[in-house]
């Protein structure tokens, strides 16, 4: 490998860019037109939300109760707990989206005052999932509540319009404002990188086959990894850009709350650019015409990204087998990091699962697209 | 690299793209500082030939040497030594003169202190000071030309291979172009070019014809001819044409007698009638003699009929 020749690719690129104002208006400015254009999402049934369940009084009462949450259909308890404190460490797992508490002094309550509180926790980083939890917890409860009534007035020989009930106290964690957009729109980010990073280089070697200068450059004694960098870099530049552009959009105009840090937000969007990229670059080295080169990348970005990288369709409600198959969807990860960085600010160390998945990919494109290059024309 | 050894050698080398043979066994020696030139009629397999020679398309069968190194089993290496310039014009339209002769400069490597003088040499030799931050597309095609040999040559390759670097260009340029060629070998750089202009056949040291993939002949220009014709050539001014010809057919040393015009070609050879004894021959059949003289062939005849000839032998069932 050597500087020189991957300095001049990477100038060629450049130069070749900058002489295309008009594609690089809109690689840069089309970025900003989706966000505004899938800026708002769309939310969908779910079914088995995970649910934890941390019952203090834990007596025949309140174990119905619980059996009656789960037979609604909507919930499945992932985890019983005997901690208050095992509730953060299971949502941090995700092992359940929200955690029902029933309160120790709950049966002597709805005895004696006629109305008794039950707690749910959400975690509100899925906040479509949340929402939709949210819905079916109160529906679950005013059954429950249904039947107490008829109970309790029968016991007690008055109308069950004057008897008192189960509270449903939600507090929501993570995304404590609810708004949908806080979590859809880190996604958004995610879905457009990927789209827009794979097209950027998704032209440049076919662009090179279909004008003949391909023919001389692997007449020379370039290597395949040299072609790559020198190529990718120019681009890693406009892809870093629209990252920006992307990000500012959704922590200035949509006002997704940032809390994470900077130097976090930079190392994981230049890993997931560099793997989009690649992406769209070994297509271009696969497939040598310029149209069908583009058309490629837009059908295995598009199908797999909008479906299966949970920045709509959650991924902890999709059936096993699509849930395996979104590891191989890499925006998936980089969803996961933007909604954690953003709402949770998180930081590498929490990160270090997706940011991983996201390095082995990078590894694994960039080795295969440095193989597809062949210096023949058989 | 062994000083004697040939630059090109090719041994049997065949390409073909599923069952269509477009190369077909040819055998090539190409000696150091020699110009050979590659003529032969479009699909005649010219451009996959320079193609394996380059390394970019792996001989279906056959070997060759390239400097010394299989073009099949190390093509890297092969790529160090040659300078190559496709038939498709391949510099980037969208950079300027000075911008394409620094990025193949960069891609080859060439020492940084040698730069702004291959740079300047490149420009001088495309004739195109004053030139230097025009976009090459809107560049001339003898300009294009001139400009694609000079990034080609910027490392100093010892082979060059230029795939009809001359198609598409006027004249004057053509010999332009030509001129460059012969500057070149004269520094030792060994050239394998390919044309379809015939008359540009003239100006290689040695011609390689090639027809459907096959080496039809290669010499120099002079031996082409004479081999072609098994003799010497004479035109003869007579009357009447007819009984000339029909008295010539069978008579000693005579191996083609064909009407041209209003004269009669024949072709003699050493053993029969000469170029003294022939009038009289004619004479005594009763045919008048006007003239008679010797000429030369162009290599264009040359070349039409062994092709033609070719094609009528793989005619015959
Ligand atoms: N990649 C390929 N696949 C199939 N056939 C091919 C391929 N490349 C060349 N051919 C065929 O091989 C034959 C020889 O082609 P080639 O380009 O070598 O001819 P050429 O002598 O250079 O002709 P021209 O003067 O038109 O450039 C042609 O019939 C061509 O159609
Ligand atoms: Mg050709």
């Amino acid at each position: 490998m050597n500087i020189r020749r991957i300095f001049a690719l990477a100038y060629k690129e450049t130069l070749q860019i900058w002489r295309d104002p008009r594609s690089l208006a809109i690689a840069l400015l089309m970025p900003l037109m989706q966000m505004t254009l899938l800026g708002y999402g769309v939310s969908l049934d779910i079914k088995h939300v995970p649910v934890c369940v941390y019952d203090q009084e834990n007596n025949q009462q309140t174990r119905g109760i619980i059996g009656d949450i789960v037979s609604s259909g909507w919930f499945s308890i992932s985890r019983t707990l005997t901690r208050q404190v095992g509730i953060r460490h299971a949502m941090d797992r995700g092992d359940c989206i929200a955690a029902i508490v029933i309160p120790a002094n709950f049966s002597r309550r709805l005895a004696s005052t006629g109305s008794a509180p039950v707690q749910a926790i959400l975690d509100a980083t899925d906040v479509n999932t949340t929402n939709i939890a949210i819905g079916y917890l109160q529906g679950a409860i005013g059954e429950i509540n249904a039947g107490i009534d008829a109970q309790w007035a029968a016991a007690h020989g008055i109308q069950p319009s004057q008897i008192g009930q189960v509270d449903l106290v939600q507090s929501t964690w993570f995304n404590e404002t609810l708004d949908s957009r806080n979590f859809i729109i880190p996604g958004v980010v995610a879905v457009i990188l990927a789209l827009v990073g794979a097209q950027l280089t998704s032209l440049t070697i076919a662009r090179e086959w279909e004008r003949g200068t391909m023919e001389q450059l692997i007449s020379t004694p370039v290597t395949a990894l040299e072609v790559m960098l020198g190529k990718l870099i120019p681009y890693f530049v406009v892809g870093l850009v629209d990252a920006v552009f992307c990000l500012a959009a959704a922590a200035w105009w949509f006002k997704v709350p940032f809390r994470g840090s900077i130097m976090t937000l930079f190392v994981t969007t230049a890993l997931f650019i560099l793997v989009v990229l690649d992406i769209g670059y070994l297509i271009s080295v696969r497939i040598r015409s310029q149209l069908g080169a583009s058309q490629v990348a837009l059908l295995i970005t598009l199908l797999p990204t909008t479906l299966l990288s949970g920045y709509t369709f959650p991924i902890d409600q999709m059936p096993a087998p699509i849930r395996a198959l979104t590891f191989i969807v890499y925006p998936r990860y980089y969803v996961t990091i933007l909604r954690a960085i953003f709402l949770k600010g998180s930081g590498l160390a929490d990160l270090w699962a997706p940011s991983l998945g996201l390095l082995i990919y990078a590894v694994i494109v960039i080795w295969l697209a440095a193989r597809a290059f062949q210096k023949r024309l058989d | 690299m062994n000083a004697a050894a040939p630059a090109i050698i090719a041994e049997g080398l065949t390409k073909r793209f599923q069952t269509f043979t477009a190369v077909d066994h040819l055998d090539l020696r190409i000696e150091k500082g020699e110009i050979a030139g590659f003529i032969g009629p479009n699909g005649a397999g010219k451009s996959t030939t320079i193609r394996m020679l380059c390394g970019l398309l792996r001989p279906s069968e056959g070997h060759a040497l390239v400097a010394g190194f299989d073009v099949g089993q190390q093509p890297e290496a092969v790529r160090e030594h040659i300078g190559y310039m496709s038939q498709k014009f391949s510099l980037y339209g969208d950079l300027t003169v000075r911008e394409n002769l620094r990025f193949f400069g960069g891609i080859y490597r060439v020492a940084r202190s040698d730069m702004e003088e291959r740079t300047r040499f490149a420009i001088t030799m495309a004739g195109l000071q004053g030139r230097e931050d025009a976009l090459v597309r809107t560049l001339a095609g003898g300009w294009k030309q001139r400009l694609a040999l000079g990034c080609a040559i910027l490392h100093r390759p010892p082979i060059l291979f230029l795939d009809e670097p001359t198609s598409g260009v006027e004249p004057e340029a053509r010999r332009r172009f030509w001129d460059l060629i012969h500057d070149l070998a004269a520094g030792g750089v060994t050239i394998l070019v390919s044309t379809h202009y015939m008359d540009e056949a003239e100006y290689c040291n040695r011609i390689a014809l090639i027809d459907r993939g096959r080496l039809v002949a290669m010499g120099t220009p002079g031996q082409l001819r004479s081999r072609h014709l098994g003799g010497d050539l004479f035109e003869i001014s007579c009357t009447p044409l007819g009984a000339a010809g029909q008295a010539l057919k069978d008579a000693p040393g005579v191996i083609d007698a064909a009407i041209f015009g209003d004269k009669l070609h024949v072709v003699l050879v050493p053993g029969g009638l000469d170029s003294t004894t022939l009038p009289g021959f004619l004479q005594d059949h009763g045919i008048s003699v006007q003239a008679m003289r010797t000429v030369a062939p162009s290599l264009e005849d040359v070349f039409v009929q062994m092709v033609s000839g070719h094609h009528g032998e793989q005619g015959a069932p």
